[in-house]
């Protein structure tokens, strides 16, 4: 493993009560990277995202064995608070939610508020509206409610309230798979920009994204990671057949 | 448009000509039940009408001899010198009504959150069911518990200590005897706890989980995410509920007479006894001789209807506010 690694899954495997969703599943993520997630429907990709941040456990009857390890440190670990790894680790999920009884600024102030961070509050919105291409849009109405804003501008709202904590890695759950094309590319092309600030892994189940915006990817299958490498090896030469198959488009 | 039965081809065919007409009748249908229900609708509102009408017909004498604002403003009920006033009514049912959502509505929200949000499947079954069942009781029968057991541990156990520890208000003086305000305003505390807490048990159920999601991978506890987003989007419904347990507390009569004493009298002291409009309309009503005396307890029921429509009217206001923020989202980027 490489030192650079920024997040580090080891054997990881996830239960939904006898049933195993991820089978131990071990990968690295280099710091300022993209890693993509992909695999048919249930093939436990959304699962194992949410192991990354402790919310795989908030539904009942779940449990998960082995471990993550954010800069070395096991996110498992006995006496590890999981309020606090989410404050390291962001979420933006496949719908965009919004906090709808509170306006737009208050949403992208939301977690400095629960962190109790101090500091110029007024700059923190600016500069993360601006990183989110959201500030021409919608500068002069900080204050109305935030489900006024589209789709789109509803989930770039949501990478904001995710980034302005300044969190180390994004996870990002097929954030764009409510979106009309358009506002996917402005998703994507800023998916890019953030790459600079943060290590990003995102569940896509649309192939041609995973090429466009991830460094490396990941093909998972029933729960097994079958394949893990440079998006481009991936795409173009994968080693196991069966990953083949699926970037090609015979069976999804 | 109505589309025709989809079915054997010959048999749409056959059918063709028809199917206008038949289309035509199916609307008819569909108008006359229109009217129906709009019919049935409005018979609500001939009710409500009807029973004020009769109310104030009945009211007109007191109100001719005493004066409106006299009578409302007036704290001296003696049927004997046919002198009436109605504020020490209104006051009882004001105040204990008071006591019972500043008991009960902390509590119901509580065990609200603690059954949607914590307690495991079967917990959360057993103890709606028991909540539930607390609504079936008979309010003659919580009055009278209310008087072999609640009375008796206030006026030897609770109304003591209050009134060592918080003396000092004007609420908590005074001689500690049991019934009053304090012990009906309890009672209602109970009676209304079952329909808050049902009603904001499903209105928390209906939380969506992507917003609690949101708040919990942005770093909240629980507690935290369940104010962010739970409480937020549960406010209507929770203010709706009190809306319902207020409604039944003001017009509860049976046990509130059996607690409150029934002194036509108004005091600072939640430990004294009072009285209520539903309490007093009911005990007099029978032995009421004289078209001052019924008209004088007539009235007092347009007051209590009066009531319960302005605090209803001003909880609608109260959560009027936040409906602009619902404004749908508008479609794509």
């Amino acid at each position: 493993m490489s030192e650079r690694s920024k997040l580090e899954v080891r054997h990881l495997t996830a239960w939904f009560g006898k049933t195993a969703a991820i089978k131990d599943v071990s990968l690295s993520v280099p710091a300022h990277t993209v890693l993509a997630i992909i695999g048919p429907s249930g093939c436990g990709k959304s699962t194992f995202i949410r192991c990354l941040n402790r919310m795989h456990e908030l539904t009942a009857g779940t449990r998960v064995e082995g471990s993550v390890l954010i800069e070395g440190e096991d996110l498992y670990a006995r006496g590890v608070d999981p309020v606090f790894i989410r404050r390291r680790v962001g979420m933006v999920f496949q719908r965009p939610n919004v906090f709808p009884t509170m306006s737009i600024r208050e949403n992208v102030l939301a977690g400095l508020r629960l962190n109790g961070v101090r500091g110029d509050h007024a700059s923190i919105l600016e500069d993360t509206l601006r990183r989110t291409a959201l500030w021409d849009e919608v500068k002069d109405r900080l204050d109305e409610s935030a489900v006024r804003l589209s789709g789109g501008q509803q989930q770039r709202l949501c990478i904001a309230r995710a980034i302005a904590v300044e969190p180390e890695v994004l996870l990002m759950d097929e954030p764009a798979s409510a979106l009309d094309p358009i506002a996917t590319a402005r998703i994507e092309e800023l998916i890019g920009e953030l790459k600079q600030g943060y290590t990003i892994v995102i569940v896509t189940h649309n192939m041609q994204q995973a090429v466009r915006i991830s460094d490396d990817t990941a093909f998972f299958y029933l729960g097994e990671l079958v394949e893990h490498g440079p998006t481009k090896q991936i795409f173009t030469t994968p080693r196991v057949p069966r990953t083949e198959d699926y970037v090609t488009g015979k069976f999804g | 448009m109505p589309r025709a039965d989809a079915g054997d081809p010959a048999e749409m065919a056959l059918a063709a000509p028809s199917t206008l007409r038949r289309a035509g009748l199916r609307a008819l249908g569909d108008r006359a039940f229109a009217v129906a229900l709009t019919g049935l609708g409005l018979w609500v509102l001939v009710i409500a009408g009807v029973i004020v009408t009769v109310c104030y017909r009945l009211a007109r004498p007191a109100f001719a001899k005493l004066g409106v604002l006299p009578f409302l403003a007036g704290s001296d009920w003696n049927p004997v010198e046919d002198s009436y006033g109605a504020l020490p009514f209104l006051y009882g049912t004001l105040v204990t009504s008071a006591v019972a959502i500043l008991v009960a509505l902390p509590v119901a929200i509580g065990l609200a959150l603690f059954l949607v949000e914590m307690a495991p499947a079967w917990v959360r079954k057993l103890v709606s069911f028991l909540v539930e069942l607390l609504a079936a009781i008979p309010s003659v029968v919580y009055g009278l518990w209310g008087l072999f057991v609640l009375v008796p541990w206030l006026r030897e156990t609770v109304e003591p200590a209050l009134g060592r520890w918080l003396g000092f208000l004007p609420l908590f003086r005074g001689p500690p005897i049991g019934v009053g305000y304090l012990a009906a305003g309890l009672i209602l505390a109970l009676m209304i706890l079952p329909t808050i807490t049902a009603v904001s048990v499903e209105v928390l159920r209906t939380a969506p989980a992507t917003q609690r999601e949101g708040a919990l991978a942005l770093g909240a506890t629980r507690w935290e995410a369940i104010r962010m987003a739970s409480l937020p989007y549960a406010r209507r419904g929770i203010v709706g509920a009190t809306i319902l347990g207020l409604g039944r507390a003001l017009g509860e009569t049976m046990a509130v007479t059996m607690l409150l004493g029934n002194q036509p009298e108004i005091h600072a002291s939640l430990f004294a006894a009072g009285y209520s409009l539903p309490a007093v309309i009911a005990n007099e009503f029978a032995e009421a001789t004289g078209d001052i005396h019924i008209g004088a307890l007539a009235a007092l029921a347009l007051v209590l209807c009066g009531t319960t429509f302005a605090l209803n009217a001003a909880a609608r206001l109260l959560i009027r506010v936040p409906a602009e923020r619902r404004t749908p989202a508008r479609a794509s980027a």
